[in-house]
């Protein structure tokens, strides 16, 4: 990555590759310097924060990464190979987690992990305290009902595994994220001690907590109004189709009933007639088999078009948390500094906890907007993949459903009469 | 893709006229082929029938209140061979729901040993929501017309009923015609015969084929009964599942308002999705048809067992006129050897108060003599009546037989290729949704 036709660059940036550049915003940097004002570069270049410019800039050319091929992928993460544990205590799946990579943060270039679920969820918490002002991936959802769904089912666990392997997948490509520690302690450590978590916590110290509430937000800009907005909305959108899939089901279900019943009658129907004996009885295990068709369709309905649905309206429940966060980091500047104006008469420069305010503000709107961008982008992928998910699963079904018609079509036309009579009709 | 080379299509609405067209499979055509009626019939020969219309009239009725019936409209036409090319004229005359009623009567009276044909029901029954149970509903008469056409067409191809005058007067003279049929006298006959097959009587030496038929006839009504019930439960659930997905038309539309580049994808889903719930209407309206079916021969089951009964009637008199004659024989015995076999009051009573004259016992004898001979010629007759009965039903009862055969396995099949002809539409609005998904 060359400093060749990046804006207001970072002019000695161009002999060192972007790995080792310690991230501006990386809240350890701020730790280990707590005297500077401003964010000072490895090799002493202080990096101009005035301006929300500078920082978002080298944020856009890193968010590029996203955008290119495999080749300059540097972090590769997969979640396979689920397993079953038994203990005394409890039952539970673990997932191998494979990393190959070539960052220096990482020891080894390669390493394979067996994690559970609540490993995935304790990583999740992390980044959300450790990284607040980026909106975290989503993971799928934690409670099952137990009776209801069978959590060590082939098909729930794939589902699940697939789920946890796109969370990976977004965190490894995000640009900030996929540097966290907590997400590097996950990918490679052989026991995840989750107290590790909690030290690195209190070293970073307050500069990571940003004070909440107290303070009142005169005007939120519009972008983010529209999030929130869009947000609310899409959430109302999200409730009414998990309703209508619900009821859905419930149709199916009851339908599923009656469908059951007809196999029985067609069979005892059978049982007192001669030459309508086979038929009848083909007619009765087609039924049965249509009946299995539509058990499948509707299972699937709930296993997999539903959690994804309710996933995602948790996510926006974090999201919202995120846009209130920097409604309050906005709000805690703008009270901040109306105060310093007030104070006409003292002439110095602005001071310093003002002008941290201010960075904060324009670091959270800068990570906000990449990751909003971001997050349409893996919204509108997962909606597709989830709405020609469904849109197959009923062709598949109906195809099951015509191919076993047509066999108990063909076995009805087997019969000898039949036969006399076609062979006696010309073809038109 | 279906894995099948030839499909064999057949079209429902005439069940006893069979017809196959074989064309290859066609995933994007899959309509029914024309209908070949390739069964030897009598009238059917000489003229085409159908029920072509139904009306709504009002009138007075016996009790000169005012009432609205439908009238159903009979076309006749001439099947003359020669005049190929040339439109002979048609007949036409309007009948209502009664006199058909009168007609198939009639023929139950006149042909005991007959598997008549059914009527369609009278009411609507084995009714799910959305189907009217209203006899002035225009579906309901719609459903009639055909039932009433079928009842036509099936008399028509029996053997022996398309000869009836009664019938073929029926289908052409609209005046008199219940005067004619009242004058034939049949509901005497009528009368007394239902009476009696509403009492109870024992058989003493039942037939076991009519007992066997009979029963069949109970289990054929029992199942038939059951699947139109399920079916009707089915019907229900199933218009549920379709309509509801008409609700997501109305969300993806409000969804895609918010969206950008989602939007489009998500509207014209939508829009599928409504389609998907219009589409159930016209496929319960094909399962109608079906059911249709079914329950011409749940009719037709009640029809045979009333014929079983009718043969037990028979022979039940049969079996009290070889009683009677018997017990007049062995009076005659009694009387003419002076012993008494069999406990008598009278034997009693002439023990207690004397012996009857020699006078009164030969004007006894003389009476016992004619009244045996009356009962040996009743006997003969009888006999004579219970093997013409169960030598002419047999007959109709194996016709029947093939034809429900033939039938219900015609009904099973249309019945698959309207449930395949679903399924090929739910895979295209699926399809369909499938793309604008992908478009998202």
């Amino acid at each position: 990555m060359s400093s060749a036709g990046a804006p207001r660059s970072l002019a000695s940036s161009g002999q060192k590759s972007i790995q080792d550049i310690c991230h501006p915003l990386s809240a350890e940097e701020s730790a280990l310097n707590p005297g500077s004002a401003g964010l000072i570069l490895p090799n002493g270049t202080p990096v101009d924060t005035s301006s929300p410019a500078s920082s978002s800039s080298l944020l856009n050319r890193l968010q590029l990464d996203d955008d290119l091929d495999g080749e300059t992928r540097d972090l590769f993460v997969t979640v396979e190979d689920p397993k079953k544990h038994v203990s005394t205590m409890e039952t539970y799946i673990t997932y191998r987690v494979c990393t190959k990579t070539t960052r220096t943060e990482f020891d080894l270039p390669e390493y394979s992990v067996r994690r559970r679920y609540q490993d995935f969820d304790w990583l999740r918490n992390k980044l959300e305290e450790s990284q607040p002002t980026h909106l975290i991936p989503p993971l799928p959802e934690k409670f099952v009902m137990k009776g209801v769904v069978d959590r060590f089912s082939e098909e729930f666990v794939e589902t699940r595994r697939k789920a946890l392997d796109k969370f990976l997948k977004r965190v490894a490509d995000h640009p900030v994220l996929s540097f966290n520690e907590h997400f590097n302690a996950f990918l490679s450590a052989k026991d995840l001690n989750k107290r590790q978590g909690l030290a690195l916590l209190t070293k970073m110290g307050e500069s990571v907590k940003y004070v909440t509430g107290g303070y009142k937000l005169r005007a939120r800009p519009a972008e983010f109004a529209a999030m929130g907005d869009y947000l609310d909305l899409f959430t109302q959108k999200m409730g009414t189709i998990d309703r209508i899939a619900q009821r859905i089901i419930k149709e199916q279900s009851e339908f599923l009933m009656e469908l059951r019943e007809y196999g029985p009658v067609y069979s005892s129907w059978s049982s007192f007639e001669e030459d309508l004996h086979d038929p009848l009885e083909g007619v009765s295990g087609c039924m049965s088999n249509c009946s299995s068709a539509l058990e499948e369709l509707t299972e699937d309905m709930s296993e997999n078009f539903l959690p994804v649905l309710r996933e995602y309206v948790l996510y926006i429940e974090s999201m919202k948390n995120v846009l209130k966060k920097r409604d309050q980091v906005q709000a805690e500047y703008e009270t901040k500094l109306e105060a310093v104006v007030f104070r006409e008469d003292k002439k110095t420069a602005v001071p310093s906890d003002v002008e941290k305010c201010q960075d904060r503000v324009e670091c959270f709107n800068a990570d906000l907007k990449a990751d909003w961008d971001r997050w349409e982008n893996n919204k509108r992928q997962d909606f597709r993949q989830l709405l020609t998910g469904m849109a197959d699963k009923n062709i598949q079904h109906y195809e099951k459903f015509s191919i076993i018609e047509v066999s108990m079509l063909l076995k009805l036309l087997r019969h000898p009469q039949n036969q006399k009579e076609i062979n006696n009709i010309k073809p038109i | 893709m279906l894995a099948c080379d030839y499909l064999v299509c057949t079209q429902a609405s005439f069940p006893f006229c069979s017809l196959f067209v074989i064309h290859k499979y066609d995933t994007t055509n899959l309509t029914p082929g024309i209908i070949y009626n390739i069964w030897d019939t009598s009238l059917l020969k000489k003229m085409e029938i159908s029920v072509a219309e139904a009306e709504k009239r009002t009138g007075k009725n016996a009790v000169n209140m005012q009432e609205t019936y439908t009238v159903y409209l009979i076309e006749t036409r001439p099947v003359d061979a020669a005049s190929e090319g040339t439109n002979p004229a048609l007949d036409s005359l309007w009948r209502r729901y009664s006199e058909f009623e009168l007609l198939r009567n009639y023929l139950l009276v006149t042909y005991p040993f007959a598997v008549v044909p059914p009527l369609p029901e009278k009411r609507a029954e084995f009714v799910w929501h959305k189907l009217s149970a209203d006899n002035m509903d225009p579906d309901f008469v719609e459903r009639r017309r055909v039932g009433l056409e079928n009842f036509l067409l099936r008399v028509a191809s029996h053997p022996v009923l398309s000869s009836d005058k009664i019938f073929y007067l029926f289908l052409t003279e609209e005046n008199g015609w219940k005067e004619t049929v009242f004058e034939t006298g049949f509901q005497a006959k009528a009368d007394s015969r239902l009476k009696a097959l509403n009492a109870t009587f024992r058989v003493k030496n039942p037939d076991k084929r009519f007992a066997e038929m009979k029963h069949y006839g109970d289990e054929l009504q029992s199942v038939i009964s059951q699947l139109l019930r399920v079916r009707a439960r089915a019907a229900d659930r199933l218009y549920g599942v379709y309509k509801v997905h008409g609700n997501y038309g109305r969300v993806f539309s409000e969804w895609s308002a918010i969206e950008k580049e989602m939007g489009d994808g998500l509207q014209s889903a939508g829009h599928h999705m409504d389609a998907y719930a219009a589409s159930v209407d016209d496929i319960l309206e094909e399962e109608e048809h079906y059911a249709d079916q079914l329950k011409e021969y749940l009719f037709y089951a009640d029809a045979l067992r009333y014929m079983c009964r009718k043969h037990e009637l028979t022979q039940y008199e049969l079996e009290m006129a070889v009683q009677d004659l018997t017990s007049k024989k062995q009076q005659q015995e009694e009387l003419a050897t002076g012993t008494i076999r069999t406990f008598s009051l009278k034997g009693m009573t002439s023990k207690l108060f004397g012996q009857e004259t020699p006078e009164q016992r030969e004007a006894k004898l003389k009476m016992l003599e004619t009244q045996i001979e009356e009962g040996e010629e009743q006997v003969k007759e009888r006999n004579a009546e219970c093997d013409e009965f169960v030598k002419s039903a047999w007959v109709d009862i194996e016709r029947f037989k093939e034809q429900k055969d033939h039938d219900l396995r015609e009904s099973l099949i249309s019945y698959a290729i309207m449930q395949i002809s679903m399924c090929k539409k739910g895979i295209q609005v699926w399809n369909n949704a499938k793309e604008c998904f992908n478009k998202m």
